[in-house]
């Protein structure tokens, strides 16, 4: 493998008091590529990305994200990272031009970088009309596609999306693959994590958390051949029963 | 600096588009001192009072005439002796007595001078203040109209005389309480639910996830409710000056300086109550019993302290409120400077670096 390598984890575990809730896992992301990250509730994808987000200190491990130490050097993970939490993450309160002001503001963007990037934005998302209206008035697939695109206004190398399409319709949830195809086909890394298994095959890799540990990784294709089933809701099924 | 600007306009805009925040903010201080002002009345209506007339001659008795005319008072009886003074007050029937000296007439044409003690009941020491005031216009009116036709410097003078409550311990507390109440309230509440509030939307995390520092994003947080607070604090002396007529005796930059301090301390008490609740109801919650209620209740502000059970009194001593209202009455109507206060004052600093601490320590455990 000659890829270039955005994320390393090596032996990377997070223990509160005598619970494990990542025990010791260790992969590589390719850069440019969309990278599944599943497993059932309480398996320890939330805690794992949170670590590499830098908002949660690893117990020992340890990890590179961009090139940089989570442990050492957080401050540059956080600014080559972007990042969509599960809960919609804007500002009901502020209108999409204010919203998009604020974060360009803490991620350092300038004002003319922000008014430019505002246009670019709105124009993209079609939501000419409604730039001045209150983010709390928009339809939930709206504000959606609005934060996935905030959360890629610094052009970070690496965009976290954390259950980015819990509660929308099966055609916004198309729609937002699709953006996220056209950001990785920009060279940006995507590491996704999601619930629903037909959306891990729209991934070029995925891995399968159980009780902390990270049990499969391969292509959607292949870990439906090793696993002999027809689709990766069989293979995630399978890899549960298997560990109880 | 450009982003901490940009943080705190965003944080304006969660302020000012959220009629509730800005009611609390701006409606309810005037809404509390209205309130409190104008239900402890400055308007007296036919209270009962009594008379002891030692000199029984016909300038005493216009005078007397001339109270009983106005609407104001009611002569209730007439007593012959000091000693009765004491029990007519106990059975609660008059709530002044107005007593002639001897040879009252004799006194203005010889000295041009007599006196009227005014003797109140201070239980009520804002009806007590009141009618001493109404008492001297009625005397200073009559002196102008025996100076007018018979000129020559006639002087009545009304001698006040406070029965039970001889410094009218709570007349003016109810400003400082509802400014340390207020200050309290924007400060402590307003910040621990907007924060919490940031929580439960997600927001706090994607702001984690930032080039932002932690401490940034609490200082961004914090900095718009210092900047009314101080607002808050303001509007709530100019209140208490112009209409209430509160005095304002002392430096008010130290009033200020006190004033800040307070609202620091109240703000880290804030952003500890959002490191331990998870939702805004749970930080209004905490806000309201462990804060509120301590702040009206033991601060002194409609309790006095010195009349608690000593155990209360002892716990009285760890509530900030308590010495800032002692810090801002003493500034207020004493006139008193740093070195009368600066016990008071070294306490409630040494409380808000207590609280500052705290709060940054729970906030460090918990992004752990």
């Amino acid at each position: 493998m000659s890829q270039e390598k955005i994320i390393t984890v090596k032996n990377l575990t997070k223990t509160f008091g005598s619970f494990t809730a990542v025990n010791s896992i260790s992969f590589e992301v390719n850069k440019g590529e969309i990278f599944g990250f599943l497993g059932a509730n309480g398996a320890g994808k939330t805690t794992a990305m949170k670590m590499l987000i830098g908002i949660s200190k690893p117990t020992s491990g340890e990890a590179l994200v961009a090139g940089f130490d989570i442990k050492m050097q957080s401050e540059m993970v956080k600014k080559s990272i972007g990042y969509m939490s599960q809960k919609f993450s804007m500002y009901d309160d502020l209108t999409i031009k204010e919203n998009i002001t604020f974060f360009g503001g803490i991620y350092g963007l300038s004002r003319i970088q922000i008014k430019q990037k505002t246009v670019e934005l709105i124009r993209e998302l079609g939501l000419e009309e409604v730039a001045d209206k209150l983010v709390g008035a928009l339809p939930l697939g709206w504000k959606q596609k609005l934060s996935f695109s905030v959360a890629l206004l610094h052009e970070p190398k690496i965009v976290f999306l954390d259950e980015p399409t819990g509660g929308v319709d099966p055609i916004t949830r198309r729609q937002f693959w699709e953006m996220i195809y056209a950001e990785a086909n920009k060279g940006t890394t995507i590491f996704v994590t999601t619930h629903y298994m037909d959306e891990a095959e729209y991934c070029d890799r995925v891995s399968i958390m159980v009780e902390g540990k990270i049990e499969a990784l391969d292509s959607p294709k292949n870990l439906k051949k090793q696993f002999d089933v027809a689709s990766m809701n069989d293979v995630f099924l399978k890899l549960a029963r298997n560990i109880e | 600096m450009k982003r901490f600007i940009g943080f705190v306009t965003k944080e304006f805009y969660h302020i000012f588009r959220d009629k509730r925040t800005m009611f609390i903010l701006f409606g309810m201080p005037i809404v509390q001192i209205m309130l409190f002002g104008f239900a402890i009345t400055n308007e007296i209506n036919n209270v009962n009072i009594a008379i002891l007339d030692q000199s029984k001659d016909t300038e005493t008795q216009k005078i007397i005439n001339k109270i009983n005319a106005s609407k104001y008072f009611n002569i209730q009886e007439e007593i012959t002796n000091e000693n009765q003074i004491e029990s007519i007050f106990k059975k609660g029937k008059v709530k002044a007595v107005l007593v002639f000296e001897n040879h009252f007439i004799k006194n203005l044409q010889t000295q041009k001078l007599a006196k009227v003690q005014v003797i109140t009941d201070a239980t009520d020491p804002n009806i007590a203040n009141t009618i001493t005031n109404y008492v001297n216009a009625i005397l200073q009116n009559y002196t102008q109209e025996i100076n007018k036709t018979t000129p020559g410097n006639y002087q009545i003078q009304a001698q006040t005389q406070l029965y039970y409550n001889p410094e009218l311990k709570s007349v003016f507390t109810f400003v400082p309480g509802i400014m340390t109440t207020i200050l309290m309230l924007v400060s402590a509440m307003m910040t621990s639910i907007s924060i919490t509030r940031e929580k439960e939307l997600g927001t706090m995390e994607v702001l984690l996830v930032s080039p932002l520092k932690p401490f940034q994003v609490i200082i961004g947080k914090v900095f718009p409710y210092i900047f009314l607070s101080i607002i808050n604090a303001t509007i709530i002396v100019l209140l208490g000056f112009f209409v209430f007529k509160m005095p304002l005796e002392g430096s008010l930059l130290l009033l200020a300086f006190e004033s800040i301090l307070f609202i620091v301390s109240a703000l880290s008490l804030g952003i500890l109550i959002s490191t331990v609740s998870n939702s805004q109801q749970t930080a209004m919650m905490i806000s309201l019993m462990g804060l509120m209620l301590p702040v009206i209740i033991l601060s002194g502000f409609i309790f006095p302290i010195s009349s608690m059970p000593l155990p209360m009194q002892i716990i009285s001593n760890i509530i900030p409120a308590k010495w800032f209202i002692i810090i801002i009455k003493a500034i207020m109507l004493k006139g008193a400077s740093i070195a009368v206060i600066w016990k008071e004052t070294l306490i409630l600093m040494g409380m808000t670096v207590f609280f500052i601490v705290l709060s940054i320590k729970k906030y460090k455990i918990r992004l752990e």
